[in-house]
């Protein structure tokens, strides 16, 4: 399986292309519910991360499948939810040249410089 | 020369591949959704996670039995609880298994076909209220006891959604323990039921590791893997021994001449479960396989114009949300 299987993903989700089968009739097809990836922002000061998916018709929906599923014992204050086919993926590897670009270039970080040992505060 | 590559290319591709996946498994990292990974892996999960994520489903009809009549306002406000997170947890899993590819709608047709099976356990009656309470302790507690290797299984969101899972169980196995302990510091009556209860229950609760290790096949894959970390027989004797001081505590004899404790081994020895029974019951013949698959049935199809209605709806307020891709 190559990875144009998938239409879209994220951290964790992927939503099935065309490529995976699924053997029910046209009718169960048309009322199944888009897939939703869902962030939660777990206290005020912390970034929204990524918790998981779900289904729902729309997005209002959505926000509130999200909280009863994602959010049952205050695990959050926020909440997105963006359509699993909206979001746009690195491929997988991290061998991937996608990242090389920052991989040779260790004068980014402050261990490159050497800084004596008698210089405070540095 | 043409543009392809030559079958010797793209076997040795395959090859590396299959290394990158090794590499990953043996270093103790996690395998991601869009990692390449063997057709074996990819089946034996969705196959393993479904199978979670339809027990929990399934799950919540034992104690869904008890809601309208549990014997006081707090007992069914924390019933309503548990059995809500029951379907969160099938969520979390059927979430996770959309990751590997699977369609959440073919894997309900799968189980509602019978094609795809739920655990053994819940195909077992609740006849008492004091059955809540052992499903609590015993059935959950059996779970944690499952689960909370899983937690550090090799496929990502299989072990997120484990983690979350984890968490909720404690939750489930003390409200059931804290009802047990209620109704054992009660009447002759009372203290009969949970005993009762226990003598139902322990059988299929050891029952749930599934099958001895050497009549398990897929389990010496599924731990080289990384999916299982220990055996069904490591796991079973693990829950004997967590369990029997427990029992002690609350006063309860486990239905098991053959329980002793071996100093040798620093572990219970206990008697075989019937595994002809087990075997009867996953081929669903179990006391309520057919009630349960019927219930699950009917709430499907009774929610089929909703889940119509819902995308109707959504096209006609937001033409851009909730168009099927």
């Amino acid at each position: 399986m190559n990875d144009n299987t998938f239409s879209a993903e994220s951290v964790h989700g992927a939503a099935p292309g065309d490529a995976v089968p699924a053997d029910h009739d046209a009718a169960a097809i048309d009322a199944d519910w888009p897939l939703y990836e869902v962030f939660v922002r777990g206290k005020r000061g912390l970034n929204h991360v990524h918790v998981g998916s779900l289904h729902a018709a729309d997005d209002q929906m959505a926000l509130r499948h999200a909280r009863d599923v994602y959010t049952r014992r205050n695990e959050g204050v926020s909440i997105w939810v963006v359509r699993a086919d909206a979001i746009t993926a690195s491929s997988p590897t991290e061998k991937d040249p996608f990242f090389a670009p920052s991989g040779d270039k260790v004068y980014r970080h402050p261990t490159f410089y050497s800084i004596p040992d008698n210089v405070p505060h540095m | 020369m043409g543009g392809y590559a030559t079958p010797q290319a793209s076997e040795r591709s395959a090859v590396d591949l299959e290394h990158e996946f090794g590499d990953i498994i043996e270093a103790g990292q996690r395998v991601e959704p869009r990692d390449w990974m063997p057709d074996g892996y990819r089946k034996t999960l969705i196959r393993q996670i479904a199978q979670h994520a339809h027990s929990e489903i399934i799950g919540m009809q034992p104690e869904g039995n008890w809601l309208t009549r549990a014997p006081s306002l707090r007992r069914k406000a924390i019933l309503m609880a548990k059995v809500q997170d029951e379907a969160g947890h099938g969520l979390y899993l059927y979430s996770a298994t959309e990751t590997l590819g699977a369609d959440r709608a073919d894997l309900t047709t799968k189980l509602l076909d019978g094609k795809q099976k739920y655990s053994s356990i819940f195909n077992y009656p609740t006849l008492s209220y004091a059955d809540i309470g052992v499903i609590g302790w015993l059935v959950d507690g059996a779970a944690i006891c499952n689960q909370v290797p899983l937690c550090r299984s090799s496929y990502g969101p299989y072990a997120r959604a484990m983690i979350r899972i984890c968490k909720e169980e404690s939750f489930h196995q003390r409200q059931g323990y804290e009802l047990l302990m209620t109704m054992m510091a009660g009447t002759d009556a009372q203290r009969a039921m949970v005993q009762d209860a226990v003598d139902r229950w322990w059988w299929p609760a050891l029952m749930m590791f599934g099958p001895p290790d050497d009549t398990s096949p897929n389990t010496t894959q599924s731990m080289a893997w990384g999916i299982k970390r220990h055996t069904n027989d490591e796991l079973r004797q693990r829950f004997v021994d967590m369990t029997v001081p427990q029992a002690q505590a609350l006063g309860v004899t486990l239905p098991d001449p053959e329980l002793a404790w071996n100093e040798q081994r620093g572990s219970n020895d206990f008697g075989t479960p019937d595994w002809d029974e087990f075997t009867e019951v996953i081929a669903g013949r179990g006391p309520c396989n057919t009630q349960r698959l019927a219930t699950r049935r009917q709430a499907h199809d009774d929610g089929a114009w909703v889940r119509a209605a819902a995308i109707a709806f959504a096209q006609k307020i937001r033409p851009s949300e909730g168009k099927t891709a």
